[in-house]
């Protein structure tokens, strides 16, 4: 028989073997990889730690105040914190970020208020009243879209020769296989836009596993198409993830367009708090490995060793932490009343004789 | 002035508002050096460069969302849609973000996108290319959706359009790209979105029109004159938001009206302007409202375009019927 054209099994092998998994601290806190720890002072690691445990009582709290009906739509983000927060840990504040539903605590670390955040999470316009200086969108529902919006974006930056800023998104496992995440890493590569994409990969769309999601070994690899780089990367190793994301963000400004970040994650709770339940389509044991990954647990030991970090401070920090959502929830009870004429009003810039009319209408109705 | 078929004066309204204001950027699929599958582009590459004319790959929800997120960092983007059958791929960026987004920012961010596209039938494209789906767009709150009849307006609503601080739905005939030329100035000049145009006076019946129906519209208007039939012929230009206060002032004047457009019966906006004309004025009116549409199929197979579009003997048929109830 005459020899085949390709090899394909060889051919999927060298695909598999190009996107390895970056990690720098493995699960029991210890250095694995050396070369490539990232440049970070003692402040600024307990900075990072800081923050995902605030993100860790962000989610205890919210999902508490969701029980308690004093929060509406909110998706748990346990297990994600070095993903999510050792991520944003590596941009600046000019840097626009586009999140998924998913990403609040990148945004409130971007500069949203908590109780905006929550008024977002009851429905209430002014949860989305940006600051001119929060460089954000709010989260975006449509799973992918962010990916387009964050592109043109970044576009946008390019062409208005703007220095030391980018863009970046986060979708999901689920999200990888909208075809608007392929366009959005598409058009970056052809403009070379500056924009760091993420996957976070957390096993789960819903309940759809990842295994359903693609064929593709690597999310990662999915970059390949669009002739960028791609990078898969321990999501539960917060040095690693932030390490990963400096250089893309580095490699972006410098002009040399976008990169796609696949963080290896785990969400340890359902979907959201619309009441899915884990157990429903996940096993005890898939639990109990990536509880075993938690990256508090591994930052917490790397840091204790260096006499960076305590559990007296970390008692201390989340108290503070409580409180501070205390006071974030009672201060989203004042926000005013919204009006219907008010959302006739933000329609358009200048309205239609439709809109003049059922603005008198609902204002009639509102003053009565 | 300058004697300017329809394609002509879109061309002048780019290049003059992209030399006017920076800010202006035009993309899509082959606008770049070829300008475009029209030539509506033609010419503004080379005049402009790749970072204001550029020719994106082919996919129109990256298309969508790249005007989506350089609106929001301050561009006026001029995005095409190659041809108009091919919203479907892109209609979460039109309808689901740029239309949403003032609202759902309380009015803080508005999205100045113009989302440019030929439609319209009779020029026997392939499937996906000719149909009139306004409707679609005018039925979403937070859009505008423009339809020029002529080149006169076709150049100073696009300009308008573009200077407005609303995404804009820009909706181009392909029949009327070449089929006539028209006075248009050579300075620039606008012409209101929102605002509908008595094409031609007349006492006896309202006909009220957009797009190409126009032309057919006045087709049959002329041929009614010789039966001392006077038609009232209203060019819609925006079909969203419609100005209701020009028909309502025709109809009240003529008492009759018939509504036309190329659209499917249960498309378009006819359903629509029947509806706010029926609660508003029913009782000025002397006879049941016509209306003149595409029977509710697909939109046909080419060779069979000219018996399903609606003509000005379809019109002429239907104003005689309201006319002479």
């Amino acid at each position: 028989m005459a020899k085949q054209p390709v090899d394909y099994e060889a051919l999927l092998g060298s695909i598999e073997a190009s996107f390895p998994m970056v990690q720098i601290l493995d699960k029991d806190g210890n250095v694995v990889n050396k070369d490539i720890m990232p440049d970070l002072s003692d402040d600024e690691l307990v900075e990072l730690m800081t923050r995902m445990v605030w993100s860790r009582v962000l989610h205890d709290r919210s999902m508490a105040l969701a029980r308690q009906g004093r929060l509406g739509f909110y998706a748990p983000t346990m297990g994600q914190e070095a993903s999510q927060l050792a991520s944003h840990f590596a941009f600046k504040k000019q840097d626009w970020l586009y999140p998924g539903y998913r990403d609040v605590p990148q945004l409130i670390q971007h500069g949203l208020s908590i109780s905006q955040a929550f008024l977002w999470s009851r429905g209430h316009v002014e949860g989305n009243n940006y600051p001119e200086d929060l460089h954000a969108m709010a989260p975006q529902i449509i799973i992918g879209a962010q990916y387009v919006q964050a592109m043109g974006n970044a576009v946008g930056q390019k062409f208005a020769g703007k220095e030391d800023e980018v863009t970046f998104t986060y979708t999901g496992d689920g999200g990888s296989s909208q075809g608007d995440v392929y366009e959005g890493m598409n058009f970056a590569g052809r403009y070379k836009a500056p924009i760091v994409f993420f996957i976070q990969n957390n096993g789960y769309a819903i309940s759809t596993p990842r295994e359903k999601q693609t064929a593709a070994v690597t999310l990662a690899q999915k970059a390949a198409a669009a002739g960028i780089p791609g990078v898969q990367v321990d999501g539960m190793d917060p040095l690693a993830v932030y390490a990963v994301t400096k250089q893309a963000r580095d490699w972006a400004v410098a002009g040399n367009g976008p990169v796609l970040i696949e963080t290896v994650t785990s969400r340890f709770g359902p979907h959201s708090t619309s009441g899915d339940d884990p157990t429903r389509y996940r096993e005890k044991e898939s639990f109990d490995y990536w509880e075993q990954r938690d990256p508090l647990i591994r930052f917490r030991k790397f840091l204790t060793e260096k006499e960076l970090w305590s559990d007296e401070k970390e008692e201390e920090l989340i108290e503070k932490t409580k409180e501070e959502i205390k006071q974030a929830a009672k201060e989203a009870d004042q926000a005013p009343k919204m009006k219907i004429s008010e959302f006739l009003k933000n329609m358009y810039n200048e309205p239609g004789q439709n809109i003049v009319e059922q603005i008198e209408k609902f204002e009639a109705k509102e003053n009565k | 002035m300058a004697n300017l078929t329809m394609i002509q004066a879109i061309t002048e309204a780019l290049d003059q508002e992209m030399a006017r204001d920076e800010k202006v950027l035009v993309f899509g699929e082959d606008v770049g050096g070829n300008g475009g599958v029209f030539r509506a582009t033609q010419g503004l590459f080379d005049k402009y460069g790749e970072n204001r004319v550029n020719d994106t790959p082919l996919a129109e929800s990256g298309i969508g969302g790249m005007a989506f997120g350089l609106a929001v960092q301050g561009f006026r983007p001029v995005m095409e849609i190659q041809f108009f059958g091919f919203v479907f791929e892109v209609m979460d960026s039109i309808v689901g973000q740029m239309a949403r987004t003032r609202y759902r920012t309380g009015g803080k961010l508005n999205l100045p996108a113009v989302v440019r596209s030929p439609f319209g039938g009779g020029v026997h494209t392939p499937e996906m290319h000719a149909d009139s789906l306004e409707g679609l767009l005018a039925q979403s709150p937070g859009l505008k959706v423009v339809i020029p009849s002529n080149p006169y307006d076709a150049k100073g609503l696009l300009t308008s359009a573009i200077r407005d601080d609303d995404p804009v739905v820009f909706l181009e005939h392909m029949k009327l790209y070449r089929s006539f030329r028209d006075e248009v100035p050579e300075e620039q000049y606008t012409v209101p979105l929102g605002k509908a145009a008595v094409a031609k006076e007349g006492s006896d019946v309202t006909v009220v029109a957009y797009g190409y129906m126009v032309r057919e519209s006045l087709k049959a208007a002329e041929e009614l004159e010789k039966d001392n039939v006077s038609v009232e012929v209203i060019d819609l230009r925006t079909v969203s938001p419609i100005d209701y206060e020009t028909i309502i002032k025709s109809v009240k004047k003529t008492g009759r009206m018939v509504m036309v457009q190329e659209a499917q019966r249960q498309a378009g906006v006819g359903n629509t302007v029947i509806s706010e004309v029926s609660q508003r004025v029913i009782l000025s009116l002397e006879a049941p409202i016509g209306f003149v549409s595409a029977p509710d199929t697909v939109f046909p197979f080419g060779q069979v375009e000219t018996l399903w579009l609606p003509n000005a003997k379809d019109i002429a048929a239907s104003i005689k019927e309201t006319v002479e109830f």
